[in-house]
């Protein structure tokens, strides 16, 4: 879905945790995220925590966004 | 006798499913699970002396620890032969499998083998690295596998020559071999022209490799002026699934108005996906899809906007062909309604 969308001519990033499955699926822009069943969440923070660390990986994702790439690139 | 440690995951470990998948590797002596087979399979002349079994979530977030603590543990046994899987259509097993045989290959310097999916994504990242078996997508497949995968891995513990990829069944993995053709070049080459042109079967003596690379779009000028989409394969879907996305190899994705929707909850979200525990997405899908921060970034004006509307599908055994017509409808879709950027999440 990511390379359809990217085909297309719309800038896509790709958050997810196996970063090598998004590199071989042919994602652009990669922002690796926190793990399999909560990528932009960690239920073991409190609300606020959780919130304030699924903003920060959102603001990479924007960054990523607003990143010129020339080949796969992985926003750590 | 030949010494053999398997790999297999939670599952066919007998150790639970998706809510046992953060389980760490540990060791079972002798076989478990598929192990039994494949013991059969080798008819006497091996043995599998231990079974290790990890959790295929463990393994993807941990890979550098899993595969340290797993590399020790099969030196233990000093095994003449390594398996893993197979793993069908399961994409974290399957990344897992490739990746821990090519460690033991890369380390202990014994064969390995393992069996999968041709469109298990562990395919494209492990097949030039190690023999991989083709299966069926799921579990059904396991009889027809098993005897595959053993009679591969006693040849290549024999020693014996491993012929072509069609006459061993293993994957292709882009290894070329000379040898003496009965025909010169030039004589072959016009005869596969003619067989081209007639319309008729021809086998190529060099295959072109599959780049199907999109190169980068250029980004977005100004983000905080940009209509923003979210897209998920995490299956993040209203309460109800009202569409009824399957839980594993879906057939349609979904499209969802989250217009005044400013938090994602236990009572208004849930995901459809099968392939992993539903537990933390059911209780707070702004953990797959984050709604929630999204919208605060819009009141700030550090994005322009979030689009109406979200798209999901279920990215569990789904197959390419099926992913990437979704994606292009989705992108279609997304173009006409003035969307700028995307971002896409994975589970």
């Amino acid at each position: 879905m990511v390379k359809e969308i990217e085909r297309a001519g719309l800038p896509v990033v790709h958050m997810c945790t196996i970063v090598p499955i998004s590199k071989t699926v042919g994602a652009n822009r990669i922002v690796p995220t926190v793990a399999i069943p909560h990528p932009l969440g960690n239920p073991n923070l409190s609300h606020e925590d959780e919130k304030a660390l699924r903003r920060k990986l959102v603001e990479k994702a924007l960054k990523a966004l607003e990143t010129p790439v020339e080949e796969q690139t992985v926003f750590e | 006798m030949i010494k053999v440690v398997h790999y297999i995951n939670q599952f066919f470990g007998q150790v639970g499913g998706e809510e046992k998948a953060h389980i760490e590797p540990f060791v079972k002596e002798g076989f478990v699970g598929p192990g039994m087979a494949l013991n059969a399979a080798f008819k006497g002349q091996a043995q599998i002396v231990a079974t290790i079994i990890c959790g295929d979530s463990y393994y993807a977030e941990n890979e550098e620890k899993a595969k340290a603590t797993i590399l020790e543990m099969v030196k233990e046994y000093q095994p003449d032969l390594f398996i893993a899987g197979p793993a069908f259509n399961a994409g974290r097993y399957g990344n897992a499998c490739g990746s821990v045989c090519k460690l033991i290959k890369e380390n202990l310097n014994i064969p390995v083998v393992t069996g999968m999916y041709i469109e298990n994504p562990g395919v494209d990242l492990y097949r030039k690295d190690v023999y991989i078996v083709p299966t069926k997508d799921n579990a059904a497949g396991m009889r027809e596998a098993v005897p595959k995968m053993a009679s591969l891995a006693l040849k290549l513990i024999n020693n014996q020559e491993i012929g072509s990829p069609e006459e061993e069944g293993y994957i292709e993995r882009g290894i070329r071999k000379n040898y003496f053709a009965t025909e010169r070049g030039s004589k072959r080459a016009v005869d596969m022209l003619v067989k081209k042109i007639k319309g008729e079967e021809f086998k190529t003596e060099f295959k072109m490799p599959d780049f199907d690379r999109v190169a980068p779009n250029s980004p977005v000028i100004d983000i905080t002026k940009a209509k923003i989409a979210l897209v998920t394969s995490g299956g993040i879907v209203p309460k109800g699934n009202p569409d009824k996305i399957e839980s594993s190899s879906a057939s349609k994705f979904g499209k969802y108005d989250i217009e005044g929707v400013f938090d994602l909850t236990k009572e208004t979200f849930e995901t459809a996906h099968g392939g992993y525990d539903p537990v933390y997405a059911n209780a707070d899908a702004d953990r797959v899809l984050p709604v929630d921060v999204l919208r605060e970034l819009e009141k700030e004006g550090k994005i322009g906007s979030l689009h109406r509307y979200y798209y999901s599908t279920v990215g569990n055994g789904t197959a390419v062909a099926s992913a990437k017509k979704y994606g292009e409808k989705i992108a279609r879709e997304l173009i006409a309604d003035g969307v700028q950027a995307v971002i896409l999440t994975s589970t």
